[in-house]
């Protein structure tokens, strides 16, 4: 039993991180349809300004220090993502391909920028003591740091859904995801929606750095790419547009790889990508996304 | 005085030109309707206008060049635009796709008069427009483009797929609404055009080919022979 509570909730804690990931990356595509292969660049950028924050301004690993650093790391991807919708994506609504190349042009170039400026070796996070302490419950000892990503990932869950509740903003980013020309036609400017959401999406996968930073017990430039690829597992499985349905997916993802990495050693990533492919068959717009005529 | 005038407009997607020198006037406070067959442009025209598609040539409203200037711009500047499929937002409530496309900040007068044409909607605000059966959706359609203070209101085929007393319900409300509107009508419903138009123009392969009253109309066989309807049909 305590075993299969670790594991679950060890899974619910991975899963997390992959949220943080994927909710960006969902309401992006869902809104935009721009698919973002840069969207590793602001976990990178997240996690190191974090580090930097961390270790030049805070010098002290407490909790509260930790928290300001994911904010500002959050903060600093944010303006980044922001910063790049303006330059690049606003000339290139509806060029899919152009989109693709740009991204993913962003991304290394990102990438080879932290690679020369910090090197690609791992560099330590400040992490609060508290982290590495073990939390007992039913009588599973639970990693703390797991709490942390999961009360990170449930908070921002929180914080989307209100946003997208109960603001104009968020109505109309609802309305975009569902019908964008029909909201310009209304009279908005459906692309000031388009850069609160780059924004958003920059924000939620900087804190992803910062929390993925401890979970790989370092800061690299080369941690992003795997937390990518499940980023977009994540929303193809939970369907396009749906940050409920990243949600659900990430957790499920988090779960299913985790049980299956403690029965067979690397038996994870093969389990989620057979995962992906009876989603695609059976349900290819996914858990929570619309059907596509 | 004309709201809006149109000259020499034309439409090309992927090579093919759907729109050739499209050129007509709405005047003002009346109901201009734009008739044809299916497949004529006349909802490419109202697209044009709403810069959905890339039109050239001229369309100006109350004087002032709207080609060029990006769609939620022409919708701010006073075009409401009721499209063919309604359009309304399925996985929001009535009520937010009402205070969606309310821009003004003191809307609730005008809500209140959008709910006096269409009390079916006031006691549903609540309820998810996608659950709306297809009438209650178009009334849905055309609050949405009632609630601000509108120069021209475009709206393309209001009674279309609707059961007939669908049609006379939404028929009644437009007609409500043409006392107070200016309004470009595209509809089918030649009954309905003839009731509330004071203009009619009518469209054949992307071009005008009839512009004048709904008497001329009348007068002219050719014309509704190429509408489909007979002039045996208009005295009966």
């Amino acid at each position: 039993m305590s075993t299969f509570l670790l594991m679950t909730i060890t899974g619910i804690g991975l899963g997390a991180l992959y949220f943080l990931v994927a909710s960006g990356l969902t309401l992006i595509y869902g809104l935009m349809g721009v698919l973002n292969f840069a969207h590793g660049a602001f976990l990178s950028i997240g996690a190191f300004v974090g580090l930097w924050f961390a270790t030049s301004i805070m010098k002290e690993a407490t909790i509260p220090n930790f928290i300001l650093a994911m904010i500002v790391g959050g903060l600093a991807a944010g303006l980044f993502a922001l910063i790049m919708e303006q330059l690049l994506i606003t000339r290139l609504y509806d060029r899919h391909i152009d989109q693709v190349l740009v991204t993913v042009g962003v991304a290394l170039v990102v990438g080879a920028i932290l690679g020369g400026w910090f090197g690609n070796d791992l560099r330590l996070f400040p992490t609060p003591l508290w982290f590495l302490t073990g939390i007992n419950f039913f009588g599973a000892i639970i990693p703390a740091d797991r709490i942390i990503y999961i009360a990170t990932a449930v908070a921002l869950l929180a914080g989307n859904w209100a946003l997208l509740r109960f603001t104009r903003i968020g109505l109309i980013i609802r309305a975009g995801v569902e019908n964008r020309n029909m909201v310009n036609a209304l009279g908005i400017n459906v692309r000031r929606a388009f850069s609160t959401v780059f924004f958003l999406g920059g924000f939620a996968a900087g804190i992803g750095g910062v929390l993925v930073s401890v979970y790989s017990s370092g800061v690299s430039p080369l941690i992003a790419g795997t937390y990518l690829i499940y980023g977009f597992v994540v929303v193809v499985i939970g369907g396009m547009g749906s940050v409920t349905g990243s949600f659900v997916a990430a957790m499920l993802i988090g779960v299913i790889k985790q049980f299956a990495n403690y029965y067979v050693t690397g038996l994870g990533d093969f389990v989620i990508a057979l995962l992906l492919a009876g989603v695609l068959l059976v349900r290819p717009q996914g858990l929570f996304g619309k059907r596509i005529s | 005085m004309n709201a809006l005038e149109l000259v020499d407009v034309s439409v090309r997607i992927n090579q093919a030109e759907i729109l050739h020198g499209v050129t007509f006037t709405a005047p003002k406070n009346q109901v201009t309707a734009l008739l044809g067959r299916n497949g004529v442009g006349k909802s490419s025209t109202l697209k044009a206008i709403m810069s959905l598609y890339s039109p050239t040539g001229s369309i100006k409203l109350n004087g002032e060049e709207l080609i060029g200037k990006p769609t939620h711009a022409i919708a701010a500047s006073g075009v409401a635009y009721v499209p063919e499929d309604r359009e309304i937002f399925a996985t929001l409530s009535v009520k937010e796709n009402l205070s969606l496309a309310s821009r003004s900040k003191s809307s609730s007068e005008k809500m209140g008069r959008v709910f006096e044409i269409f009390p079916d909607l006031s006691t549903r605000q609540e309820q998810r427009a996608g659950t709306l059966s297809g009438g209650q959706q178009q009334m849905l359609s055309l609050s949405r483009a009632l609630l601000n203070d509108n120069q021209i209101l475009l709206v393309d085929e209001p009674t279309k797929g609707l059961a007939p007393k669908l049609v006379t319900e939404v028929a009644d409300a437009l007609a409500e609404v043409a006392k107070r509107e200016t309004m470009i009508l595209v509809e089918q419903n030649l009954a309905l055009v003839k009731r509330i138009a004071q203009k009619i123009v009518v469209m054949d392969q992307g071009k005008i080919v009839f512009e004048g009253t709904p008497e001329k109309l009348n007068d002219s066989v050719w014309v509704q022979s190429m509408l489909g309807v007979s002039n045996r049909g208009k005295h009966s």
